[in-house]
């Protein structure tokens, strides 16, 4: 899967995480707990969205690596290949 | 295996319906179990005479903007995929401390507060921006805090005692299972959505926010059924089974999140345990008064007045039916929109659930006509120039409380035995709801959400 897929797959599970919030703006380098409002609550949805959605399963150790969009598409996208 | 569930969940309040919402959104079959025809549990509504009105929901406390950041109500949303528009929400326009010698305002600006209590107690000016500081820094969920006395705690950084008493006020009464006092953590929880917070009321009331739990647990798959009272929670050898119906039914599942109350919840156990958490000792009356003309037509703009004529404030079961010297009085009129016909005034007082249970049929009759009488003379009181009588009037009792919740005593603020993490001594059995110990409308809902998530989906939950 190319990475703009990726992306758009994690920012659509995003978009209906962060319901009020703009997600059009998201600078992907950028820490997503500090531009959105998302808690660690709200992490754990991402994750559990990822496996309700796509069958990717992240093991706690790896959260950190979710924390930006930029290090959210170099995680998944060898996990969205297989 | 029509009757096996992942999770089966006990009341369709807004504890249950926001957990349900949570568990079915990732694909849990859940079940939800409601004694009554209707949801809401302690905040639900009924018609009289064509007239809607609400139970329970004098003003949903908690108050945030669209898009604030970390609080309470903002984070309750997005769990439950709500949109902040969807609560019509509507601000309060001010409300009022009273007590015999002094007077606080207080809105959804803590500013409007503050300057208040340094204006009628300005030698209280470091200890009270202590305990703002003591406040801000305290974390109110965490699920281990113990026990602390609030009034002691904040008894070390305000010395005037009248101080103390008003600040108290709100607080205890509208979320106190404990009698005079509350553990700090509830403080702190109260304190924050009270004052640094505040009220506000959807638009409709409490029927907006059950349809929009309802109707999101239902888009999303939920099972409900009404009329449906748990006669037996049933376990074996300390891990949960399932539950009998009152109809002699039997549904097994996993997990049981139970909303009815931690003493409640003990008494329908099949296997008898050691635990024995207490029956709180708060009850109430509400007097619902209608009126042809609004209390804005009288210059009358208050929100909630939280008022007391004793000389002492007095947080507890009255030793009479009902404590007749301090009251809270709601305008639901009063928000920036009004969306009701009548003028509405609503009074709740402290009451004593046993006095009212022992009444004949026609003694309570006649008390609640006392319970009339004395909330028109605090009306009177508080706005002389609402000299109209009331077209339209109701009355609840404790053991009308009681007989909507099932709530031993007729409690509202449920048990003084918390169970902050939810677990009970068996196996896949939570308390979630007030007895779990988050208080008010949000906090009910971020009970569920949280019990939820911290039992049933995170990972090694299972």
């Amino acid at each position: 899967m190319e990475t703009t897929e990726v992306r758009q797959k994690v920012l659509d599970i995003i978009a209906d995480i962060a319901m009020d919030d703009d997600v059009t703006t998201i600078d992907d380098s950028v820490a997503l707990r500090d531009q959105l409002d998302l808690d660690s609550m709200d992490f754990l949805d991402i994750v559990m969205e990822l496996k309700k959605r796509h069958k990717i399963i992240v093991p706690e150790a790896d959260y950190p690596k979710l924390a930006s969009m930029d290090s959210c598409v170099e995680y998944l996208t060898p996990k969205f290949v297989q | 295996m029509n009757n096996v569930y992942d999770t089966i969940i006990i009341g369709a309040g807004m504890s249950g319906l926001a957990a349900g919402i949570r568990l079915a959104m990732f694909d849990k079959k859940v079940l939800i179990l409601e004694k009554h025809t209707i949801a809401g549990g302690l905040n639900s509504f009924y018609a009289r005479k064509g007239r809607k009105l609400d139970v329970g929901l004098h003003a949903m406390t908690n108050f945030a903007k669209k898009g604030e950041r970390g609080k309470p109500l903002t984070k309750l949303l997005k769990q439950l995929r709500i949109p902040y528009g969807e609560l019509a929400l509507n601000e309060q326009q001010g409300s009022k401390i009273i007590f015999p010698d002094t007077e606080l305002s207080f809105s959804n600006d803590l500013n409007v507060f503050t300057d208040d209590v340094l204006e009628k107690f300005p030698e209280e000016k470091d200890g009270f921006m202590a305990l703002l500081e003591d406040i801000r820094n305290f974390n109110e969920v965490s699920l281990d805090n113990p026990y602390e006395s609030a009034k002691e705690r904040v008894a070390r950084m305000i010395g005037d005692e009248n101080l103390r008493e008003m600040i108290f006020c709100p607080l205890l009464i509208y979320g106190s299972a404990w009698e005079d006092d509350m553990d700090f953590s509830q403080f702190v929880i109260m304190f924050k959505s009270i004052f640094l917070e505040g009220f506000s009321r959807p638009e409709g009331g409490v029927r907006r926010v059950i349809s929009l739990l309802m109707k999101k647990y239902k888009a999303l798959g939920g099972e409900v059924r009404f009329r449906s009272g748990v006669n037996e929670i049933i376990s074996e050898n300390s891990v949960i089974k399932g539950v009998k119906l009152e109809n002699g039914e039997v549904i097994t599942a996993s997990k049981v999140l139970s909303s009815i109350g931690y003493p409640e919840t003990v008494s329908n156990l099949n296997e008898k345990i050691e635990l024995d958490p207490k029956v709180g000792k708060l009850s109430f009356t509400e007097t619902i008064l209608c009126y042809n003309k609004k209390p804005k037509d009288f210059g009358v703009e208050d929100t909630i007045v939280f008022y007391n004529e004793n000389q002492k404030y007095h947080y507890r079961r009255p030793s009479t039916l009902f404590d007749e010297k301090s009251a809270v009085v709601c305008l639901p009129n009063n928000f920036e929109i009004d969306d009701y016909e009548d003028g509405m005034i609503r009074l709740t007082f402290m009451a004593n659930f046993d006095l009212w249970n022992d009444l004949s049929p026609e003694e309570y009759d006649l008390e609640k006509e006392k319970v009339l009488t004395a909330s028109k003379d605090i009306v009177r009181k508080l706005y002389p120039q609402m000299d109209e009588e009331p077209n339209f009037v109701d009355i609840f009792t404790p053991t009308t409380i009681k007989k909507f919740t099932s709530h031993h005593g007729g409690t509202v603020y449920g048990s003084t035995d918390k169970s902050r993490d939810g677990r009970t001594p068996i196996k896949g059995l939570y308390i979630i709801g007030t007895d779990q110990g988050f208080l008010g409308i949000v906090g009910a809902m971020l009970s569920g959400i949280s019990m939820a998530n911290l039992h049933c989906l995170m990972e090694g939950s299972n």
